[in-house]
């Protein structure tokens, strides 16, 4: 067996099990949660075996093609650095919130459609992050945003649906952009094919459709992701979805559609040139220091969390945007540390709904006597997010800032400190009107959230914990090969078609 | 030229009505027909005048064909937008059951 056959796999898993679950999940009780969790788990070993293969794959890079149609003519699948990491991101939140939500959903009725739509948004973001098509692309967006639509709406109450009309429109003229963009390269170029429309590029005349386009994909992946003059919508979705969602949402959906897709298209396609790289790190700290205000003055839990996506997702683009291999270094690390503490902030936030039944700050207080396991993972993905040392984020938010010294954007270095000075005020706003001070009556006598939830809230904070420790150079390869794939950029092209070529 | 241009106008029609109206249906009517004008858009690049299906046959002799590809391409694309207007109907349908009004000055329980 061909070593590429694993690619296509993590599209069909996910698939098969939303299909399986919507067919046995109402008549057999259980079935769904069983097939959810050994999906998303053979889904999260797979990513990491995966990311092993390609270690001892010629070049670094695997290419499955569908049919064994040759590119440029068939669809492929493509398997290089930077997808193997943002696979092991997704899948691994993915697997601690499926298992969160085994407990969680429990207050919602119809688990099994449920776990339909978490499973088809989980095909559709890793269809996002392996293809090698950019129609092919477009097809997975449409998918994991569809069901994060309907997913946002679960719980069917005002609040709810509104959030979620108002996301899928924004979320419909955002894909509108993107599919014009996609249409305009394809006229110019005659070609599909990420790699192919790279090849193509590079030998072209240089005119005026390509910052076109490259605007057209800014504005359509800049919504998908949230930036902030396109957030809009962001506060409302997030908080709105039940908790385990949020937390799909805001860890990986976010970074997946929004910022993997652009950094894909704009340096691996386009070519990124100084224009872009400056509206990217503008567009990132705009993000960073008005969501981090904003933030500030949120009393609902969620809310506030969710202002906070915003602004780390800013972080994130900026240390993209340098450019610079230690700048797109900690941008990548970010990224990944941000999926994981938000997640479990969001988890948190979904078990102290779960226990208490609010999530308003100024109706809790105290919960941290009652509820020990949730108030230390929170203490330390608050700790994580503000960027104090020894958890994963400072490392991270250290190596942003010091790429902007290096370039020499000390007012972008500044703005950094300030926006993480600021988010640790927030934090440390949550923590006082919800874990400390005194208990209120009402709240005497609530319990510890179930065991399953607890499992994945405290896996999770174990790996910000250790996450710091990616940085040692034995772990290195996992962040520098997803570097190199950025850095490398429209030489993408050759290295894609030489490894589709092979038998 | 003049068929790109009426295109652009459908686009931006549709666009007018996402961004102005107050009704939920006549947002969802004019999120039809921006999907329209770009499936349009789409089709149109691949047409060429008088041009014909490439299908090759024996004893054909095709000298001007249209592309096939954005054909092809925009028939999902249809499929996608029908989902998306589907599950938006719904939900709009839903929220008029809850606030009893398409309005959406009237909905605006959420500060965003």
């Amino acid at each position: 067996m061909n070593s590429t056959t694993i690619i296509p796999l993590f599209v069909i898993i996910p698939l098969a099990a939303a299909f399986l679950i919507s067919l046995v999940g109402r008549f057999i009780r259980r079935s769904s949660e069983i097939i959810i969790f050994i999906a998303s788990f053979t889904l999260l070993g797979f990513s990491i075996y995966a990311r092993f293969l390609l270690n001892s794959a010629a070049g670094k890079i695997m290419v499955y093609k569908i049919g064994g149609w040759v590119p440029p003519f068939g669809i492929c699948m493509v398997m290089d650095g930077l997808s193997s990491f943002m696979l092991v991101t997704v899948n691994l939140i993915a697997f601690f919130v499926a298992v969160y939500s085994l407990a969680y959903m429990e207050q919602y009725t119809d688990k099994p459609k449920f776990f339909t739509l978490f499973s088809l948004m989980v095909c559709g973001m890793n269809g996002v992050i392996i293809t090698g098509d950019l129609f092919n692309l477009f097809v997975f967006l449409e998918i994991a945003s569809i069901a994060s639509y309907a997913l946002v709406a679960f719980g069917t109450e005002a609040e709810e649906l509104e959030a979620s009309f108002k996301y899928a429109i924004m979320g419909s003229v955002a894909s509108a952009f993107i599919f014009i963009g996609i249409a305009f390269l394809y006229s110019f170029t005659s070609t599909l094919n990420m790699a192919d429309m790279a090849r193509v590029l590079n030998y072209k005349e240089n005119i005026w459709i390509i910052p076109f386009v490259g605007v057209l994909f800014l504005m359509g992946f800049g919504l998908k992701s949230a930036l902030v003059p396109f957030h809009a919508w962001l506060p409302d979705a997030h908080p709105s979805a039940p908790a385990s969602i949020s937390a799909m949402l805001s860890g990986v959906l976010i970074k997946t559609l929004g910022v993997y897709s652009l950094v894909r298209i704009l340096f691996n396609i386009i070519g990124s040139n100084h224009g872009y790289l400056t509206i990217l790190m503008f567009l990132g700290v705009t993000s960073m220091l008005v969501a981090v205000v904003l933030a500030l003055s949120q009393w609902d839990l969620k809310r506030l969390l969710a202002y906070h996506s915003i602004s780390q997702i800013g972080y994130v683009v900026l240390g993209i945007g340098l450019g610079t291999p230690l700048g797109v270094f900690g941008g990548l690390f970010h990224l990944f540390n941000h999926s994981v503490f938000k997640s479990l902030l969001f988890l948190n936030s979904g078990a102290i709904d779960y226990a208490s039944g609010t999530r308003d700050l100024k109706e809790t207080g105290g919960l941290g006597k009652l509820m020990p396991v949730t108030a230390k993972t929170n203490l330390i993905a608050s700790m994580s997010i503000a960027g104090i040392p020894p958890f994963n984020g400072f490392f991270s938010k250290a190596i942003i800032i010091i790429a902007c010294l290096q370039k020499g954007n000390f007012g972008y270095a500044v703005c950094a400190v300030i926006g993480s000075i600021l988010t640790l005020a927030s934090f440390m706003k949550v923590q006082k009107f919800v874990f400390l001070g005194e208990i209120k009556d009402k709240l005497k006598n609530i319990k510890e959230v179930p065991f399953v939830m607890l499992f994945s809230m405290v896996c999770l904070a174990l790996i910000c914990i250790f996450g710091g420790l990616m940085l040692l150079p034995s772990f290195r390869f996992f962040l520098d090969d997803a570097v190199a794939v950025i850095l490398k950029g429209t030489s993408y092209a050759g290295v894609v078609l030489e490894a589709a070529s092979r038998p | 030229m003049t068929l790109y241009f009426l295109c652009l106008i459908l686009f931006c029609v549709g666009l007018y009505g996402v961004l102005r109206k107050r009704n939920l249906v006549k947002i969802i009517i004019g999120l039809g027909i921006m999907e329209y004008a770009m499936n349009l858009f789409f089709v149109l690049l691949g047409y060429r005048f008088h041009g014909r299906a490439p299908i090759d046959a024996k004893d054909q002799n095709i000298l001007n064909m249209v592309d096939p590809l954005p054909q092809a391409l925009v028939l999902t694309s249809i499929v996608i937008g029908l989902g998306v207007t589907a599950l938006v109907i719904s939900i709009a349908l839903r929220i008029y059951e809850k606030y009893g009004t398409f309005d959406i000055t009237k909905i605006k329980r959420l500060k965003g």
